[in-house]
């Protein structure tokens, strides 16, 4: 049987969120498999069922090389820019 | 819990420069996820551990389970369904959070029916009593609640999240065994005795669940320093004896032991030698229901070849088909 991956949506509004895995024969056995594990009290409104096989993930070891060079562009944030404190809030 | 601290963490060589990043984004709290670098023993220990937690879990519905046809009430069969349905989940989310560690969980139900994993000691008592399901609500939860609270915090992202599902749901365990034991402690003179007769028999296994105690308990610092234990074997036994003991005298029910007493002085409950003798011939097997145990999963296993053939060839015929 196949790995697949459990996305659920706590509540209308949010996002699915990542909540486990579990084996399945196919995605429709997948679904009403992570319905009896992973919501057996109220906790979502919709599942995702993913197969494990068909996701693709960064790699943690070229972390530094992908996410790094958001560090220094500090002037995306708005705290970049001083405002004059007559205008107070921007 | 259930893992009781028989890891073992004998590491390899591997170079020191990741060890030492390893066990700094330890110490800053920071969590280990599946794909980041780890020290094989940290692999190796975590996959032992939290298996022998899965089984635990699994093989924890079986003295329960046994009363489930000839619960009291409709109202009690329902649940004591729902909350040994909840252990089966239990086992479910540790055993998808183990195979991010690279282990099957083909080759995780082999070492348990093989007899080569270990599950906790406790699942090896028998169940003769209705007040059992009592006994082991407040005493079984209640000791895997101590021990699976801290777990929340364990380093390995995984696993921290399971548990946190996991003790969402312990407390229902818990409260409704305390429950199962009020009224009977509360009901007539045979009741009570149930109830105490239940507390008998469960109290020491009970203790035993914390694993063996810190002068014996060999592995301890080096999980301790791997964050995938918080709390030495015989701090959280003492947790949980100071916070049970109120709740026994609450129902008017003894604790079986002569030398408990509060000490003044330490803030703690002083307590009897535990028979570790007997604690270490139920892990090796010889407890008195080890072997039912087993036999019982085995025969669940086998009886369920079919459905897991069946889902193969169903699964083989939709690939065709598309
Ligand atoms: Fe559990
Ligand atoms: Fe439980």
């Amino acid at each position: 049987m196949k790995l697949y991956e459990i996305f659920i949506r706590a509540k209308s509004g949010l996002n699915h969120r990542h909540v486990g895995s579990l084996h399945a024969a196919d995605p429709q056995m997948a679904l009403q498999n992570a319905r009896d594990v992973y919501t057996r009290r109220e906790e979502g409104v919709s599942i995702w069922v993913v197969e494990a096989a068909a996701i693709t993930a960064s790699n943690p070891e070229q972390s530094e090389a992908w996410f790094d060079p958001a560090a220094d562009k500090i002037y995306r944030h708005p705290t970049f820019y001083p405002l004059d404190e007559e205008v107070d809030n921007m | 819990m259930y893992s009781q601290g028989l890891q073992d963490a004998k590491g390899g060589q591997e170079p020191e420069g990741l060890l030492k990043a390893f066990q700094k984004r330890i110490d800053n709290e920071e969590k280990i996820e599946p794909r980041d670098w780890m020290p094989e023993a940290y692999r190796k220990t975590l996959i032992r551990q939290m298996s022998q937690h899965a089984h635990s879990e699994i093989v924890g519905q079986l003295p329960e389970g046994n009363w489930i046809t000839r619960a009291p009430t409709l109202k009690r069969k329902m649940i004591l369904l729902a909350k040994v349905q909840d252990e089966a989940g239990h086992g479910l989310y540790i055993y998808s959070a183990t195979e991010t560690l690279g282990i099957s969980r083909d080759e995780m139900t082999r070492q348990l029916l093989s007899g080569e994993a270990k599950y906790s000691s406790i699942f090896n008592y028998p169940t003769p009593s209705w007040a059992d399901m009592g006994a082991i609500g407040w005493l079984v939860d209640g000791a895997a609640i101590m021990n699976q609270v801290p777990l929340c915090r364990a380093s390995y992202g995984p696993y921290a999240r399971s548990m946190v599902r996991i003790c969402k749901e312990e407390s229902f365990h818990q409260r409704q065994g305390y429950d199962i034991m009020t009224v009977l402690a509360r009901g007539s003179r045979a009741q009570k005795k149930m109830a105490q007769d239940a507390l008998n028999r469960f109290w020491w296994p009970a203790l035993m669940m914390f694993g063996p105690s810190d002068k014996d308990s060999t592995h301890s610092a080096q999980s301790m320093q791997w964050k995938i234990k918080r709390f030495s074997n015989d701090d959280l036994r003492q947790k949980f004896i100071d916070a049970t003991v109120p709740q026994a005298e609450h129902l008017g029910l003894t604790i079986p032991d002569k030398d408990l007493k509060w000490n003044e002085e330490r803030g703690h409950y002083d307590f009897g030698e535990i028979d570790w003798q007997e604690f270490i011939q139920v892990i090796k097997g010889n407890g008195p229901c080890n072997k039912q145990r087993l036999a019982a999963r085995q025969k669940a296993h086998d009886e369920g070849e079919w459905v897991r053939k069946a889902a193969e060839i169903y699964q083989q015929n939709q690939q065709d088909t598309v």
